[in-house]
C-alpha cells in the first residue's frame, strides 16, 4: 500500500511540474514563434500572391473571429483601392494540415492567388504544392463562390501527379475559403477599407 | 564502475558512438542527414535533451520507484523534447521547419531512454553530466559525418559550399533513403575494420 501511494506521488508530482514548466516555455514563446511564423511561412505566400500592392499588406490587416480562432485578412490596396484581401485556411493533406493563404479580390470574387504555408507532406512528393508554381497558379481567376475539387472527383484542379491526398487537402482548404469568404464577405469590404486606411509606410504611397 | 568521469565523457565518442556501435537512434540517424546542418543541429537537439534528461533522473533516481521509472523518464524527456521544439520553433525557425517531425520523434529515441535506465538511474549526477554529454556529443558527431558524406556526394556540396567541381554529377541517390541506408552500411563496416585491428 505504501509503495503504492508513493508511485502516484511521484508521478503526479512529476507530471503536474512537467505541465508547469512546459506552459510558461509556451507562454514565453508564443509571440515570437507567431512572429517567426508569419516572417516565415506567411509573409513569402502573401507578397507571391498579392504583387505589387500600393499598401503594406503585412501592416493593414485586421481579424474576425468566429468563436474559435480569430483568422487574420491582409488587405492589398491597388492604385490606393483596398479591393484584396488575403487569408489563411487549412484543410487536410496526406500527413496532417496544410495551411493554405488565398488572396481574393472583393469586387468580382475571383481568386487573386493562392500560396501553401505550413505543410507536413512528404518531401519532394506533397511538397510541391508549395514549391511547383503551376500548381498554385491554376487556381487564379477563378471564382471563389464555388467549391474546390480535383479532376478525379470530378472538379476542376489538375492534381499533383502522386500527391492525390495532398492536393484534394489544398482543395479542401480552398474550399474552406470559399465558405468563410462567402460568409463574412460584407464584413471583409467594409473592414479592408478602415484597415487600409491605417498609417501605411510612406514611401510606396 | 570504477570508471572515471573522464573515460565515461570519452566512450561516447568511439566505444559506445550510438549509431555506429550502440546501433541505437538509427530513425533520426536515417532521416535527417541529408545535410551536414541537419545532421548536427538534430544531434545538439538530442544532446541537450539527453544530458538534461540524464541529470534530472540521475536526481531523482532515489526518490522514483523501480516499478514506475520507465513512465518517470518518459514524462522528463517528453517535457524536454517539447521545450526544445518551443524554442527552436521561435528562434531557429528554418532549422525546426527542415527537422519537422524528427523533432518530436526525440521523446521515442532509444538512446535517450536507454540511457536513463543504463546510466544515470544507476549514477550520481556528475558521471551522468559526463555520459550524456558524451553520448550526445558522440551522436552529433555521427549524423554530421553521415551528413557530410551525403550531402558531399548527393549535391557535391558541404554546408552549401561546392567543393566538387562544376563538371561533377550530383549522385541524388545519396540524398534519399536508400543512400541513407548505404552510408551508415559503409560507415559501420569501415569503424569495425578500423576496430578489429
Amino acid at each position: 500500500m505504501n509503495e503504492l501511494v508513493k508511485m502516484v506521488v511521484v508521478l503526479t508530482i512529476l507530471s503536474a511540474s512537467s505541465g508547469l514548466i512546459l506552459a510558461s516555455v509556451r507562454d514565453k514563446t508564443l509571440d515570437q514563434i507567431k512572429f517567426q511564423q508569419l516572417v516565415n511561412e506567411k509573409a513569402p505566400a502573401i507578397k507571391k500572391i498579392l504583387g505589387d500592392t500600393s499598401n503594406d499588406p503585412l501592416t493593414s490587416k485586421f481579424e474576425i473571429s468566429e468563436g474559435k480562432a480569430p483568422i487574420e485578412f491582409f488587405v492589398g490596396s491597388y492604385g490606393g483601392d483596398p479591393n484584396t484581401v488575403v487569408f489563411e485556411t487549412f484543410g487536410t493533406g496526406f500527413d496532417g494540415k496544410i495551411g493554405l493563404m488565398v488572396g481574393v479580390n472583393l469586387e468580382n470574387d475571383q481568386i487573386k492567388g493562392i500560396g501553401v504555408t505550413t505543410h507536413s507532406e512528404t518531401p519532394g512528393i506533397g511538397s510541391r504544392a508549395k514549391t511547383e508554381p503551376a500548381f498554385a497558379a491554376q487556381f487564379a481567376g477563378m471564382d471563389l463562390n464555388n467549391s474546390f475539387k480535383v479532376k478525379t472527383d470530378g472538379g476542376k484542379v489538375d492534381a499533383l501527379s502522386g500527391a492525390t491526398y495532398t492536393s484534394r487537402g489544398v482543395c479542401m482548404a480552398a474550399t474552406n475559403a470559399s465558405e468563410i469568404y462567402k460568409r463574412l464577405k460584407p464584413q471583409l469590404i467594409e473592414k479592408a477599407k478602415t484597415a487600409s486606411n491605417k498609417p501605411a509606410p510612406k514611401e510606396k504611397e | 564502475m570504477a570508471k572515471t568521469v573522464a573515460q565515461e565523457f570519452i566512450k561516447g565518442l568511439w566505444a559506445e558512438i550510438p549509431p555506429f556501435r550502440l546501433v541505437l537512434g538509427l530513425c533520426p540517424t536515417l532521416g535527417v542527414t541529408t545535410t551536414v546542418k541537419n545532421g548536427i543541429g538534430m544531434g545538439v537537439a538530442t544532446a541537450f535533451v539527453l544530458v538534461c534528461a540524464n541529470i534530472l533522473v540521475s536526481m531523482l533516481r532515489n526518490v522514483i520507484p523501480a516499478k514506475v521509472r520507465i513512465a518517470c523518464f518518459i514524462i522528463i524527456i517528453a517535457t524536454f523534447v517539447t521545450v526544445v521544439e518551443l524554442l527552436m520553433q521561435a528562434y531557429a525557425y528554418a532549422l525546426f521547419q527542415t527537422l519537422g517531425i524528427f523533432i518530436p520523434l526525440i521523446v521515442v529515441n532509444c538512446i535517450l531512454l536507454g540511457r536513463a535506465e543504463a546510466f544515470a538511474f544507476k549514477n550520481p549526477i556528475i558521471p551522468s553530466i559526463a555520459d550524456g554529454l558524451g553520448i550526445g556529443i558522440g551522436f552529433t558527431m555521427a549524423l554530421g559525418s553521415i551528413g557530410a558524406i551525403r550531402e558531399l556526394f548527393g549535391t557535391g556540396a558541404i554546408l552549401g559550399t561546392q567543393i566538387m567541381g562544376s563538371g561533377y554529377e550530383p549522385f541524388a541517390f545519396f540524398v534519399q533513403a536508400p543512400g541513407a541506408f548505404i552510408c551508415l552500411g559503409l560507415m559501420l563496416c569501415l569503424m569495425n575494420l578500423v576496430g578489429s585491428k
